[in-house]
């Protein structure tokens, strides 16, 4: 951290001289790629929602985890969170409701356990407000560091399994004819996002988190024409707008986390324009 | 699923060998004592009404679901364990804005290779091969959700006939497809069966191309009704009654 720190002191970049700045920076730098590669597979498998429930569901573990006393309730939402995905998944592959009903049973079952139980006897809720709302800058460097280590494992799973996972989101009976275990492969998807949702939410919060896990790739299928541009915008316009974003509420004074969900919505609106021109 | 090297017990030499085969899912009984025997480089039409249980037989011959019965496959030349089945589902699941091309799906189906990254250079010499089988060497760089039903179906044809199956099976592979692009791809299922000698089961709601291009039509309506020579089935008295009744296009 010391060489970013002194490679930005040393360049006349006003907004960088502050620490908390810098860690900021690198951060969404770490942001980019990690979340404009899962929300490629989240949009391309129609899971948006599900992460989004996903989210709610971290806060409940957090929830628990701190009634329960646990110095790091982190951990325990990441368990709370992949029971929630393994049991979302088992209920959708038994159930012959739509994806989006169950998802909204699950979401508001998570929502609701997690504000009774922080609420508790009496206890406040306003602590657990940076985990809904978030601010990238108070990022810590510890959480920094979290964000790497979760980046390289993404990027680890995503060259072993992209393929298997592609072919399972685009045509399950097609994959399935190929011999791919498409059950167990959408079970693994669900709580590697479950596992990635849950280690970024402390740090960068739900609100930013949704917008970077659904936008990016929601932007980039306007325009791409094949899986390698799907890719690459989306991890681009991730990175601009987590930059964009930065800079835009550093000078306006306004949430850096709301300023990036603009900047993507942004986005999103132009590459819109621009999707008849694709093949 | 079993393995039968010999042929079948009908005399000829069967490369699919389905006996008593019934399936139940909860309390239906969706088949019910299906024998059906397709001979090496036999093309096969499967047909029955909507609800007849014609997807279902193609599972269980997919192995994606339980059944009682046997299903046998002969695999002439190969000693390895598994048959090689090569499926072409029906077309319209993809979602028309999936930014994949033909390309990317070949990838993800054969390739080890992220597709993501780009094709490597075994990808770039085999996709134009397997395109070439079906007369498709253009779609390579379209994507997937861009491409007409009759181009759909011959992608879907090149990524079963690559590595070469012993058997080919197509789900419904006419529907979607307009009436010149039919007759093509019938002509090219033709080509490939004499050209590779495989054997194809096939089902369909169309009954105007059974005459001319299938050996065998089998009418099932939870239970072989009637199977034979096209002319025989479509001139039969199960055949009038099924989709006269319950409706159809002869």
């Amino acid at each position: 951290m010391s060489y970013w720190y002194a490679f930005w002191d040393a360049l006349p970049i006003e907004m960088l001289h502050w620490d908390f700045m810098k860690n900021a920076l690198l951060a969404l730098l770490l942001m980019g790629p990690l979340f404009g590669l899962m929300s490629t597979m989240i949009v391309t498998g129609r899971m948006s929602f599900f992460s989004d429930a996903l989210g709610h569901a971290a806060f409940t573990g957090i929830a628990i985890g701190a009634i329960c006393g646990l110095a790091a309730p982190t951990w325990a939402a990441v368990i709370f969170s992949v029971v929630f995905s393994l049991v979302f998944s088992f209920v959708r592959s038994r159930s012959n409701q739509a994806a989006d009903t169950l998802i909204g049973v699950f979401s508001s079952t998570a929502v609701a356990l997690g504000i009774f139980v922080a609420t508790l006897g009496g206890g406040s809720f306003t602590k657990y407000n940076k985990y809904l709302i978030g601010d990238i800058l108070s990022v810590t460097p510890a959480e920094i560091a979290m964000l790497a280590v979760v980046l390289f494992a993404v990027i680890l799973f995503w060259v072993i399994c992209a393929n298997r996972l592609t072919l399972t989101a685009i045509h399950p009976q097609l994959a399935s004819s190929r011999g791919i275990p498409v059950g167990f492969s959408q079970t693994l998807f669900t709580a590697a996002i479950a596992v990635v949702v849950t280690l970024s939410i402390s740090s960068v919060g739900l609100l930013i988190l949704n917008s970077l896990l659904v936008l990016p790739a929601a932007a980039s299928r306007n325009i791409a024409r094949n899986l390698k541009q799907y890719h690459i915008l989306s991890v681009l316009f991730a990175l601009a707008a987590g930059v964009g974003g930065l800079i835009v509420s550093y000078y306006s004074g306004s949430s850096a986390g709301a300023a990036i969900s603009l900047i993507l919505a942004g986005i999103f609106a132009v590459t819109f324009c621009f999707r008849k021109a694709r093949a | 699923m079993n393995l039968d090297i010999h042929g079948g017990s009908c005399g000829h030499s069967c490369c699919l060998r389905v006996e008593n085969l019934s399936v139940k899912i909860g309390t239906d009984q969706i088949l019910n004592n299906i024998n059906l025997h397709v001979h090496c480089g036999e093309m096969v039409a499967l047909i029955g009404p909507n609800g007849a249980g014609k997807s279902t037989f193609l599972k269980a011959i997919l192995g994606q679901l339980e059944y009682q019965g046997v299903i046998a496959f002969s695999q002439p030349g190969r000693r390895s364990s598994k048959p090689r089945i090569g499926y072409v589902p029906q077309s319209p699941a993809f979602d028309p804005s999936d930014p994949v091309s033909v390309a990317d799906l070949f990838a993800c189906c054969m390739s080890k290779r992220p597709a993501f990254l780009g094709l490597g250079k075994s990808m770039k010499q085999l996709v134009p091969e397997c395109l070439e089988r079906v007369h498709g060497e253009d779609l390579a760089n379209k994507r997937i959700g861009a491409l007409s039903g009759g181009e759909l179906q011959r992608v879907l044809l090149a990524l079963a006939l690559e590595p070469m199956p012993n058997i080919l099976i197509l789900d419904e592979p006419l529907s979607g497809v307009d009436v010149e692009g039919m007759e093509a791809l019938m002509d090219m299922l033709d080509e490939i069966r004499k050209n590779y000698d495989l054997s194809i089961l096939m089902t369909t709601h169309d009954f105007s191309m059974l005459r001319r291009y299938a050996d065998q039509v089998v009418l099932i309506d939870h239970a072989v009704l009637i199977q034979g020579e096209p002319d025989r089935v479509l001139s039969s008295e199960e055949f009038s009654r099924t989709f006269h009744t319950k409706g159809g296009r002869a």
